[in-house]
């Protein structure tokens, strides 16, 4: 089983006293996407909510998507604030831009000051588990919307005159507590006939989230959450499959650990730029953060594979020092022990991940 | 810089719509959907030294008679997403698509068209739409229903917000209108575009009351010479009383064009396409959408139907044949409009197919590549528009021949540019600097 190296992006580093840079510059998203694609890491995260400074992670990723060619790319949607329909085809646009690279990752948004940007909802009239519930059911609009269109409704039939068999397009006929959408999706079934969708979660809401609709989960061992200390990765990954037991799931989910990384030639170099930069503003994190060498890191994260974490998504603390060190020092160390890839084996997403492109849930329904 | 003696030409490219304007069964028909087609298409539209790319937005597929309506190209990527994805592969042409702004939020959509505008390099431009109908509705969270008489006042709402959202250049708002109620702070910046080029459609009185106030460029279907230059005339009368000159507001008409070696060529080729773009099968479609019926037992090569219409359940109760189809609303009397088509068969000894072909398939340049650039040039010099939005029938390659045989012509003439004058497509348009709201 190939580990997996994943590169989660940030403004210019997780680390809020990380240098300014250009970041409403396309090049300086694109080149940082594909220093990704250069460590040969299965995907990156692009950050995004609409109470932070920045553009949109979709429109980023689907910017960078065509300057790539293997790396998926994976941008965060708000499942509180938009419309699954839109969310839907913007993400299937994003996998036929990319040719199978599409996934997104989902989250919920308890903030009232972004609630306040849309003035449609009362944050207060909505506890932690109706949002959560609702990102669920946002999730299932939008797979149901992809699999809308079967794989060969297009038909081209002269002798008939019709493009598409209608047969082969489904309403989708969803009604939950916060929305109904009929259907079918206006864009055809993306090439990875799922997108991947990923959560990163923290405590049990989020795992049961993740368990309900994801295909990745992000942990954060040895990290914080809501209910405090998350534990080791151990801990993590049994949160993970006691919430998939729970609602019973049958196929698990990959689950990546999260981790800020400080990389330096010597592990007092990366601790002191880690005590500087927390002179200027203190980091505050969910996730573990790691200041040490590439060697170092590398035992750590053989340590989390043999936990049985699938992979890790590891965040710069300063996008234009760490990321390089992770994909020229750090990847090339992983791959010599045996534990991530050598070259890319797939052109999609989920070849990357080892999934088949699913069967279409409405083919041969009427 | 040199000034240019004569006016300028601007063009557009309309990407094929889902429409039957489009043809899909011809040979040369690619994907509706790969990027490649998109791809293709961009780089041709840049190559002509176009001003933009256009898309249009459907949010439902349509139906009619209680069934998908399969007869037409269909499924289409989400506008602002496939725009980004151009942008990765282009340097100038503008990026121009329709965003709806009922099924839309504000803050989010000015966020993604200064994201784009951002991530383009200040190529980005909004064809601002509302919807009112429940169909459409059906596919979101609102539920879809705007009373009709809220249309304008939810897209104008929608167009004020934005700009003023904007023009925070990342600060604090407080907005309260009819429509919406939002605080807080905008996340972005004024993009490169200050704000993206603002387009309108439509040829009402407040819709042509709206594009003087605050487009910078309107669509029209005025492309016969004398409505051109009256609809023309009418319009840029207006700007002054908004404080804005002429050249502030371009007036675009949609252009269908067919070429070819001679006259005759082209005429032939024009009557091939008119055939492929109304098939048996669609001549029945759009009778329907007059009848308000089925016809599927009416030959298509026979005489139009001798009986009238349905009257009932016209396009505004929502229960109409046809849905999902804005052209359904020309039809203000059925009852006349099969008359008009009655009479026409009968008069010509055409066939319902030859009728529906005569009245919908026209094209608006057929001609040798010299004379359609002479008729375009005249079009504009003589003030009935600014340019065209063409609309190709073939997709990716329908915008190449116009590319190739057109757009030589009509440098040669000293009326369409050589090369790119600016970097953003407001330079390229030759219009002023956004203004913030504030200052108007």
């Amino acid at each position: 089983m190939t580990f997996h190296l994943a590169v989660a992006l940030h403004d210019t580093g997780w680390h809020p006293a990380a240098p300014p840079g250009d970041v409403l510059d396309p090049d300086f998203w694109v080149s940082q996407v594909q220093e990704a694609e250069r460590g040969l890491a299965t995907l990156v995260t692009l950050e995004d909510g609409f109470a932070r400074r920045g553009l949109d992670s979709v429109l980023i990723a689907l910017r960078a998507g065509p300057a790539t060619s293997h790396v998926g790319v994976v941008p965060t949607v708000v499942a509180t604030h938009t419309e699954p329909f839109h969310v839907s085809t913007q993400i299937a646009t994003l996998d036929w831009v990319t040719a199978g690279r599409a996934g997104e990752r989902i989250k919920v948004s308890a903030d009232p000051a972004e609630a306040a940007l849309f003035g449609r909802r009362d944050p207060n009239s909505e506890t932690r588990e109706t949002l959560f519930d609702e990102a669920a059911d946002h999730v299932e609009v939008q797979r149901r919307l992809w699999d809308s269109w079967e794989d060969d409704a297009e038909i081209r039939d002269a002798a008939t005159n019709r493009f598409v068999d209608r047969e082969k397009l489904h309403y989708i006929d969803f009604v939950g507590s916060h929305f109904a959408v009929r259907g079918p999706s206006i864009t055809p079934r993306p090439p990875q006939g799922q997108p991947i969708v990923t959560a990163l979660a923290h405590v049990d809401t989020a795992y049961r989230l993740a368990a309900r609709c994801a295909d990745l989960v992000f942990t954060t061992p040895d990290g914080v959450g809501r209910d405090g200390p998350t534990g080791d990765a151990a801990t993590t990954l049994r949160g993970v499959r006691s919430a998939e037991a729970e609602i019973g799931r049958d196929r698990p989910t990959q689950v990546l650990g999260d981790l800020i990384v400080f990389l330096d030639d010597d592990a007092t170099a990366a601790s002191t730029r880690w005590t500087r930069l927390d002179g200027e503003r203190t980091l505050r994190s969910d996730a573990d953060v790691f200041a040490g060498t590439v060697d170092q890191l590398a035992t750590k994260l053989e340590g989390w594979a043999a936990a049985g974490l699938d992979g890790a998504r590891l965040r710069p603390a300063v996008a234009e020092h760490d990321l390089p060190r992770i994909t020229r020092d750090l990847a090339p160390e992983l791959a010599r022990r045996g534990l991530t890839r050598t070259a890319y084996e797939a052109d999609t997403l989920r070849g990357l991940l080892g999934l088949e492109k699913p069967a279409d849930r409405y083919a041969g329904v009427q | 810089m040199n000034q240019p003696a004569k006016k300028q030409i601007h063009l557009a490219a309309h990407f094929p719509g889902v429409n039957n304007t489009t043809v899909w069964s011809d040979p040369a028909s690619g994907s509706h959907i790969e990027f490649s087609s998109f791809e293709h298409f961009a780089r041709s539209a840049e190559r002509g030294l176009f001003d933009f790319l256009f898309l249009a937005e459907g949010l439902r597929l349509r139906e009619q008679g209680g069934k998908i309506y399969d007869l037409d190209v269909m499924g289409r990527p989400d506008n602002v997403s496939i725009l980004q994805a151009m942008a990765a592969v282009t340097s100038h042409v503008g990026l121009a698509g329709t965003v709806n702004s009922t099924f839309n939020e504000p803050l989010d959509v000015a966020r993604k068209l200064a994201s784009l505008d951002f991530l383009s390099g200040g190529r980005a431009a909004w064809n601002v739409v509302t919807s009112w109908d429940e169909f459409t509705g059906e596919n979101f969270r609102r539920g879809g229903y705007l009373p009709k008489e809220k249309r304008y006042l939810r897209a104008k709402e929608m167009l004020d917000v934005a700009k003023q959202l904007w023009d925070t250049d990342g600060g604090e708002f407080d907005i309260h209108t009819d429509q919406f109620d939002i605080t807080g702070r905008f996340p972005l910046p004024r993009s490169p575009q200050g704000h993206p080029v603002i387009i309108q459609a439509g040829d009402s009185e407040e819709g042509r009351e709206f594009a003087a106030e605050s487009a910078d460029a309107i669509f029209t279907r005025h492309a016969e010479k004398q409505a051109g230059m009256e609809f023309y005339a009418d319009v840029k009368a207006r700007l002054a009383k908004f404080g804005r000159r002429e050249e502030d507001l371009k007036i675009l008409p949609a252009a269908t064009f067919v070429l070819g070696d001679t006259e005759d060529e082209a005429a032939e080729n024009a009557r091939q396409v008119q055939y492929q773009q109304v098939s048996p099968a669609t001549a029945i479609a759009f009778a329907e959408q007059v009848w308000n019926r089925d016809l599927s037992d009416v030959d298509p090569d026979g005489p139009v139907p001798s009986f009238d219409p349905v009257t009932e359940n016209d396009v505004d109760s929502g229960q109409h044949f046809s849905k999902g189809r804005a052209s359904v609303r020309q039809y203000r009397d059925p009852v006349a409009t099969a008359q008009e088509w009655r009479e026409l068969g009968e008069a010509k000894g055409w066939s319902l197919r030859e009728v529906v072909i005569a009245k919908n398939g026209r094209h608006t340049f057929v001609g040798t590549p010299q004379r359609v650039a002479d008729t375009i040039d005249d079009f504009v010099q003589s003030n009935a528009s600014d340019g065209f939005v063409l609309v190709p029938h073939i997709t990716p390659g329908g915008m190449d021949p116009f590319v190739d045989q057109v757009v030589p012509l009509l440098q040669e003439k000293g009326s369409f540019r050589t090369s790119y004058e600016g970097t953003t497509l407001r330079e390229n348009l030759g219009l002023a600097p956004a203004r913030a709201l504030s200052q108007s």
